[in-house]
């Protein structure tokens, strides 16, 4: 007869077997962190999604083949939206867990899915990754604890447009009785500056106009002829999909206006929007939160060893350095930073952490020049700090400009000429939001 | 006298719109015109046939071979179609048939970004699409050359095709088939052949509808959406009619041009999108038929 306690302790030796035996090869005893990928490869706006969460996923590989976030290995599923708000729930429900790990962050890409998921962050304790994109009053950590937009937002965005056009003009004071067109897609995106714009508008004493564009934007005609009649100075083109984003700029040159006065959001400010409109496109400028090129001692890493051997998720390697892949990669570092960051607040050194300790890690998140040093992308974005108040990042853009084969950048990362504006614009619309939803603004160290 | 001259310019700009239309609402027409069936995947065999094109291109084919390899690719399909989808759905309710085709549609769009890639390509037919500078000096007016193409081109091919419908023994034969599927049939007109010419035709004007499309906007995935464009079009011309898709298009590209420039500024823009159906529904209550339409007389 075999002792009771020789007996469970076979049986507990023959249960640890059985699990290490159904971990994935070379996984077993290691730690992992999983993240999800709510891509957008098919469809019309797939130059965006295969470019963005290609880098994601490359820059995860990455990681893993240098041994991981102190040891904790990435791990990560995908599910494709299509850019699709109703999709992007679908993918969010499905994407929530992986092999009993719960995600925690998730990126849309897109305003329109993040309006669909931003109220789901604080009860699935989820932090909502915006990089560039999604709901402005975000910014304020207070009333959005779970939501950020870092990388900056619609709000800033416009206002750095504004800022440039009216250095272009000569100062603010010639921006008075000035006509600017903000040609928008008709969805949540394209009507996402407008509030900040509005106020601007007001403040400088310029004349805006406000054209809508049914989406996909094939056929902008209609449109553009009213930019014939009224004559502006500028156009801010506010469009989403490389199709609409190149058909404006033809639609441009068909009505004989100039690039050169015509402004794209970050959402257009692709080589693969630029690329379809020809000549058209040439001199219109770009806005970019995260510069395109080569030259960033990560990039260049990436490309030797990820696609080096053979596991690189392009399948045009020729677009690594590309708008949409360094912006990919951009946010994929926060997320590393922000997972370092939690391990180290909370003692978790090697070991996965939670959805609140990540948000945590993201807080902490401090792009200062040195860290972007590096980490090998000195340059590429700007520096910024987040923290539990301050939920946007730098709120800088460079401005760049298409010379018909790559983008040239024209100016430095630049801010809003008042910051202080359009914070409290941001604080103003987070506050109507809480007191709307009977939320208590958490309070911040 | 500038605002008149710029009433006249969104007038000339939905009519040249309108031709697309046209083309595009053409493919929908030869199909139901045989088959009483809403091809759905018209703007799938769009969005394929020119990807396909500029595909071949891209491996180096020249232009005009590029363009007989599209056509013979487009025959397959059609012929694949008959085989594969018609053919074992003979005898089945139109609602049968339509939901055919939508599963045709998500095949042909999957297989084109597949097999070639979901980048949007640009598309050069050798016309700029800028101002014609003779008219925009002379007139004031600001017409795309490539626009006047695509109209030259949609005019054509819609005169080549009401031609063919009326004294071709292949046009004899499908009007047959349009009329009595069975009677045609007892008379020794060939079902199958028809179904595969019409499809074909139908390919051939999808390769010409995304050619002018995919010039003008890039060869991309949202030319699917021509389909729902279309639909008014059909709605308003009748189904069954060649001339009923031109003037149907026409319609529709004034329309949707005039009450977006001087209507859509009130509503917060973005009208062209609805205003189409809009129309589309007070014909379906005035002349449910369309304006070209066969007037259908039932017996109760």
């Amino acid at each position: 007869m075999v002792h009771p306690r020789i007996r469970m302790m076979i049986a507990g030796a023959a249960i640890a077997a059985t699990s290490l035996l159904a971990l994935p090869d070379g996984a077993a005893a290691q730690e992992t962190q999983y993240f999800p990928v709510p891509s957008s490869r098919v469809g019309p706006y797939s130059a965006m999604g295969t470019g963005y969460y290609g880098a994601q996923i490359d820059y995860m590989n990455y990681i893993n083949m240098n041994g991981g976030v102190n040891g904790v290995m990435l791990t990560w599923q995908e599910c494709e939206t299509e850019y699709n708000a109703a999709k992007t729930v679908e993918c969010y429900q499905r994407l929530l867990e992986k092999d009993g790990q719960k995600m925690v962050v998730f990126d849309t890409l897109g305003t329109p899915g993040a309006y669909a998921v931003i109220n789901r962050m604080a009860e699935d304790e989820v932090v909502l990754a915006q990089y560039g994109y999604g709901r402005t009053d975000a910014a304020d950590g207070t009333v959005w604890p779970w939501v950020f937009n870092a990388a900056s937002h619609y709000w800033d965005q416009i206002a750095v447009k504004l800022r440039f056009m009216a250095e272009q003009e000569g100062g603010i004071e010639n921006m008075r009785g000035k006509k600017i067109v903000h040609m928008h897609i008709d969805s949540a995106f394209g009507r996402e500056p407008l509030p900040a714009m509005r106020a601007i508008a007001e403040e400088w004493g310029f004349e805006l106009i406000e054209i809508a564009i049914v989406p996909p934007g094939l056929e902008q005609q209609s449109q553009w002829l009213q930019v014939r009649r009224e004559q502006p100075d500028w156009v801010t083109f506010w469009g989403a999909g490389s199709g609409m984003n190149s058909t404006g700029m033809t639609n441009a040159a068909r009505v004989g206006f100039p690039r050169e006065r015509l402004i794209y959001v970050t959402f257009g400010a692709a080589e693969e929007d630029m690329g379809p409109a020809g000549d058209s496109a040439t001199g219109t400028y770009a806005m970019a939160n995260a510069l395109p090129g080569k030259d960033y001692p990560l990039v260049k890493a990436i490309e030797e060893q990820v696609y080096g051997a053979g596991k690189g998720n392009l399948a045009d390697p020729n677009r690594i350095g590309s708008v949409y892949w360094n912006r990919g990669l951009g946010a994929a570092v926060m997320w590393v930073e922000a997972l370092r960051n939690a391990q180290q607040i909370h003692n978790k050194i090697g070991q996965p952490v939670t959805g609140a300790e990540f948000r945590d890690g993201y807080e902490a998140i401090k792009m200062t020049p040195e860290r972007l040093e590096e980490l090998g992308i000195a340059g590429m974005i700007a520096p910024f700090e987040l923290s539990c108040e301050k939920h946007d990042g730098a709120g800088k853009f460079a401005m760049m400009q298409w010379d018909g084969t790559k983008f040239v950048q024209v100016t430095d990362w630049q801010e809003p000429l008042d910051p202080p504006f359009i914070r409290a614009l941001i604080k103003d619309s987070a506050a109507k939001f809480a007191a709307e939803n009977n939320i208590t603004p958490r309070t911040c160290p | 006298m500038i605002e008149v001259l710029f009433f006249f310019e969104v007038v000339l700009a939905g009519l040249l719109a309108g031709t697309m239309y046209s083309l595009v609402a053409l493919g929908f027409v030869l199909i139901y015109k045989a088959s009483s069936t809403f091809n759905f995947a018209q703007g799938a065999m769009v969005f394929f046939a020119v990807l396909s094109f500029v595909g071949f291109m891209e491996q180096g084919i020249p232009f005009a071979a590029a363009f007989v390899l599209t056509v013979l690719l487009m025959i397959a399909v059609g012929f694949a179609t008959e085989r594969l989808v018609l053919k074992p759905l003979v005898n089945q309710s139109e609602d049968t048939l339509l939901m055919a085709t939508i599963g045709l549609a998500f095949v042909l769009q999957g297989l084109a970004q597949a097999v070639w890639g979901v980048e949007v390509r640009r598309l050069d037919l050798g016309v700029g699409d800028f101002p014609i500078p003779w008219i925009a000096d002379n007139l004031g007016l600001f017409v795309s050359a490539l626009d006047v193409m695509a109209g030259v081109v949609a005019a054509t091919l819609i005169v080549i095709l009401a031609l063919m419908f009326k004294y071709t023994k292949m046009g004899l034969g499908l009007r047959a088939v349009a009329d009595d599927p069975g009677a045609a049939a007892s008379i020794g007109i060939p079902l199958k052949n028809i179904m595969l010419l019409v499809w074909s035709a139908a390919g051939f004007v999808a390769l010409v509808a995304g050619m002018m499309w995919g010039a003008r906007a890039g060869v991309q995935f949202a030319l699917v959406d021509l389909a729902l464009k279309a639909l008014p079009v059909l709605i308003i011309g009748g189904f069954s009619s060649i001339p009923g898709a031109i003037v149907g298009g026409l319609i529709i590209g004034v329309v949707e041009k005039v009450l977006e420039v001087y209507v859509g500024p009130s509503f917060g823009g973005g009208i062209e999108g609805w205003a189409p159906f809009v129309l589309a529904i007070f014909f379906l209550l005035w002349r449910p038929e369309g304006l070209f339409g066969e007037k259908i007389i039932r017996r109760v």
